[in-house]
């Protein structure tokens, strides 16, 4: 047992020593950041560990942690991890510095399109974009002849024909479980039919016709679903199109490495991904924006965010990229894009384009009322005019509450 | 005892009551009067966000809290009497339900539709963890005493596997192509789809409930059953008492504080049930009191969390457990009250 420990401590050191090897500097202030735990993070928070000090934790929850985590002072971490969705606690609170000298003291290797900017200021820095776009089984397609649906109707007509050959389980997949994931794809569909989340005044503008159509729609998809979309995420979709069960779905661009990781999948090399379909003519796919990327804590000196900007720095750089080029649809230069990318590219340069996510207070209260009341629509208990009444109501209060409203 | 040395033997339990359950309870309750929010502005923010070839900026109107110099965010605090629980309970709503005489629509209402399933999980599992502990218990004490050990080792198993991952257990032997729906649909060559139900998922939540508290029943009358007195059984043996008057009339009323005991305890437990809504993942079809609070609780994307509505939630959860308590604790209390004299 002790040798045992005595060995991994000494492997262990082997790898600090060694780490800084794939670094251009010897980074010897103490960095921590906090990020999600999906692919392209292991990938970049690894290249950041080659500078030596650098501690990174990765974890799903990390979004419930952070605000609190970067109020403190001193901030727990100095990197944050962060999408345009949980950016706005962190910007709102004031917990995270502009960057503008950084960028322009490390930051020669940034594209402008990396820069987040605020009001002018440089807040985040992003390193991949992400969207929800049609994944699909080509093999499948070319077999029964269906080609790949630009709209949802024919993505009815499709899962049809496929349910009607019967070679997979399910024609559709979804990510509909109840809570944050089904009010997104309730998102999608809504902005798709051309909704809008609040009127001027902060009002909730769910219950209109976009409202009733998106849930409309949602429900004839589930009849091609299999049953239990309601606990189905995004991990549970892509294990049912790594194991064949499924033939298409609005899936997450981060999750296209998976169908080609032999290790995982049965489906190599026949996913292929296209752009989001169009809810209605002339809309835009129904679908949103999203990226990824890096923000650096107000809390710390200001040597630390200097050290921690350098390390973030070499973490999002062309090595990297080169290294884990299928992981993410990456903003760094020198990234190829390859098949399963095309989707994200045809769905964020279609035109009219999707909206990014919305990341302001009434779209977090407004997401969190529509995870907890859509449910009841798909579960039966509630038509679609009293369940989108149900959300404005729980909006109205929770804004209420917020003081975002009167 | 003199009144010094009194003192420091509870002085420290005391102050750790004081501290740990005091204190929150009245913070607690102080807050479900009191609404907390930040002071806030709406004020025309330009946004750029990357695209592929180039950035896209967007000028929009966005409410941001104000910040003071120190650079926290400026809140206001108001008291505000019982808006929060009239909000957890959403009084119009029962109300409006009542009025239209669609009653049903009440339970579509998140407290009622959570306080509905709390009463019915914690009054159905009751007697079924009382039975079943009891059960275990006396077949334990009848079996051999070279296996006894064994046994008591094997029953007493679900109460040790941490409650959310015996919750995920039975989820995986149930949910998609588990070992068991796989089974039962090949024997009956059907179609199943369990998290599709709301009654199916509310099964397994009481069996999941069910398998994990047993044992702690068991334990408790396993022990009980060590002290029943030899010389009654053997008289009520001679007198001709079958063996299931054997148990009703001398084992039971022996066993009985400890069943009030177990009674109370997973009264107290199941009426907080929370893990089994995470295990099952069943917040479609079913949610739970404690969830509700949580879910108040739990801050979203933007950082928005409703403290106050979920105080009095906590209140409200606190409450239902007293009144579901007072039956039995007036049952203890009147023996203890017998016994004293």
């Amino acid at each position: 047992m002790k040798l045992k420990t005595l060995a991994m401590a000494g492997a262990m050191s082997l790898i600090t020593s060694v780490a800084w090897a794939g670094c251009a500097f010897e980074n010897a202030v103490p960095v921590k950041s906090l990020s999600a735990g999906f692919q392209a993070w292991k990938s970049v928070t690894e290249a950041m560990g080659e500078c030596g000090n650098v501690e990174a934790e990765l974890d799903q929850e990390f979004r419930t942690k952070q605000p609190a985590a970067f109020a403190a002072s001193p901030s727990l971490y100095h990197i944050g991890g962060v999408s345009n969705g949980t950016v706005t606690p962190l910007i709102n609170e004031g917990t995270i510095r502009s960057l503008d000298d950084l960028v322009a003291k490390y930051g020669q290797n940034l594209a402008p399109n990396q820069l987040i900017k605020i009001d002018g200021k440089t807040m985040a820095i992003a390193m991949m974009v992400n969207t929800q776009h049609l994944m699909y089984r080509q093999d499948i397609f070319d077999d029964l002849g269906v080609a790949v649906p630009t709209t949802y109707d024919e993505v009815l007509a499709a899962a049809q024909k496929i349910q009607d050959a019967g070679v997979v389980d399910y024609p559709l997949g979804a990510t509909m479980k109840s809570g944050w994931n089904l009010a997104q794809d309730f998102n999608n569909m809504f902005l798709g039919y051309g909704g809008r989340f609040t009127d001027a005044n902060s009002m909730p503008m769910i219950n209109t016709d976009a409202g009733v159509k998106a849930l409309e729609m949602m429900k004839a998809l589930t009849a091609y679903m299999d049953p239990e979309y309601l606990v189905s995420d995004s991990t549970y979709v892509q294990q049912q199109f790594q194991q064949g069960k499924i033939a298409m779905a609005n899936l997450w661009a981060s999750r296209g490495a998976a169908m080609d990781d032999a290790g995982e999948s049965q489906v190599v090399g026949k996913v292929n991904a296209a752009a989001a379909p169009l809810a209605m003519a002339g809309g835009a796919p129904a679908t949103t924006l999203w990226w990824d990327g890096i923000v650096i804590a107000n809390n710390i000196t200001d040597e630390e965010a200097d050290a921690a900007f350098r390390v973030a720095m070499e973490g999002l750089d062309t090595d990297m990229v080169k290294a884990n080029n299928d992981d993410a649809i990456w903003l760094i230069s020198g990234y190829v894009p390859n098949r399963l990318a095309e989707g994200a590219i045809a769905t964020a340069s279609a035109s009219p384009a999707p909206q990014s996510y919305p990341s302001t207070s009434q779209m977090g209260l407004m997401h969190t009322a529509l995870g907890n009341e859509l449910p009841a629509f798909f579960t039966g208990e509630r038509d679609a005019a009293a369940t989108l009444a149900a959300v404005e109501e729980a909006y109205i209060t929770a804004a209420k509450e917020a003081g975002l409203i009167q | 005892m003199r009144l010094k040395t009194f003192v420091w033997f509870i002085g420290p339990s005391v102050l750790m009551m004081l501290l740990f359950i005091a204190f929150p309870l009245v913070s607690v309750l102080l807050q479900s009067f009191q609404i907390t929010q930040p002071v806030v502005e709406t004020v025309e923010v330009e946004t750029c966000t990357p695209g592929f070839t180039g950035q896209t900026c967007v000028k929009e109107w966005k409410t941001t809290p104000v910040l003071d110099d120190d650079g926290n965010a400026l809140t206001t605090t108001e008291w505000v009497g019982l808006l929060s629980y009239t909000r957890v309970l959403q009084l119009d709503q029962v109300g409006a339900a009542i009025a239209s005489g669609a009653l049903g629509q009440i339970l579509a209402i998140d407290f009622w539709k959570a306080l509905r399933f709390t009463l019915t999980f914690t009054l159905i599992t009751l007697p079924l963890v009382i039975g079943i502990g009891l059960a275990i218990a006396l077949a334990v004490n009848n079996a051999a005493r070279a296996i006894r050990g064994q046994i008591i080792f094997v029953s007493l198993l679900p109460f040790i596997i941490t409650p959310v991952i015996g919750g995920l257990s039975i989820r995986w032997l149930f949910y998609g192509d588990g070992i068991i729906t796989a089974l039962l649909e090949d024997t009956f060559a059907t179609d199943i789809s369990v998290a599709a139900n709301g009654w199916a998922i509310e099964a397994l939540m009481m069996f999941y409930r069910i398998w994990h508290v047993a044992p702690f029943a068991f334990v408790i009358f396993y022990a009980g059953l060590q002290t029943v007195n030899q010389d009654t059984l053997e008289s009520a043996i001679i007198d001709g008492a079958s063996r299931f008057e054997r148990l009703r009339y001398v084992v039971i009323p022996h066993l009985m504080p400890l069943i009030v005991f177990v009674a109370l305890i997973h009264l107290m437990d199941a009426y907080r049930a929370f893990e089994e809504v995470v295990a099952f993942s069943s917040q479609a079809h079913r949610i739970t009191l404690q969830w509700l609070t949580y879910d108040l609780l739990e801050p979203d994307d933007a950082g928005n969390r409703a403290i106050s509505r979920a105080s009095a939630s906590a209140m409200l959860t606190m409450i239902g457990i007293v009144i579901l308590l007072v039956p039995l604790l007036r049952r203890t209390w009147r023996d203890h009250k017998g016994s004293a004299h």
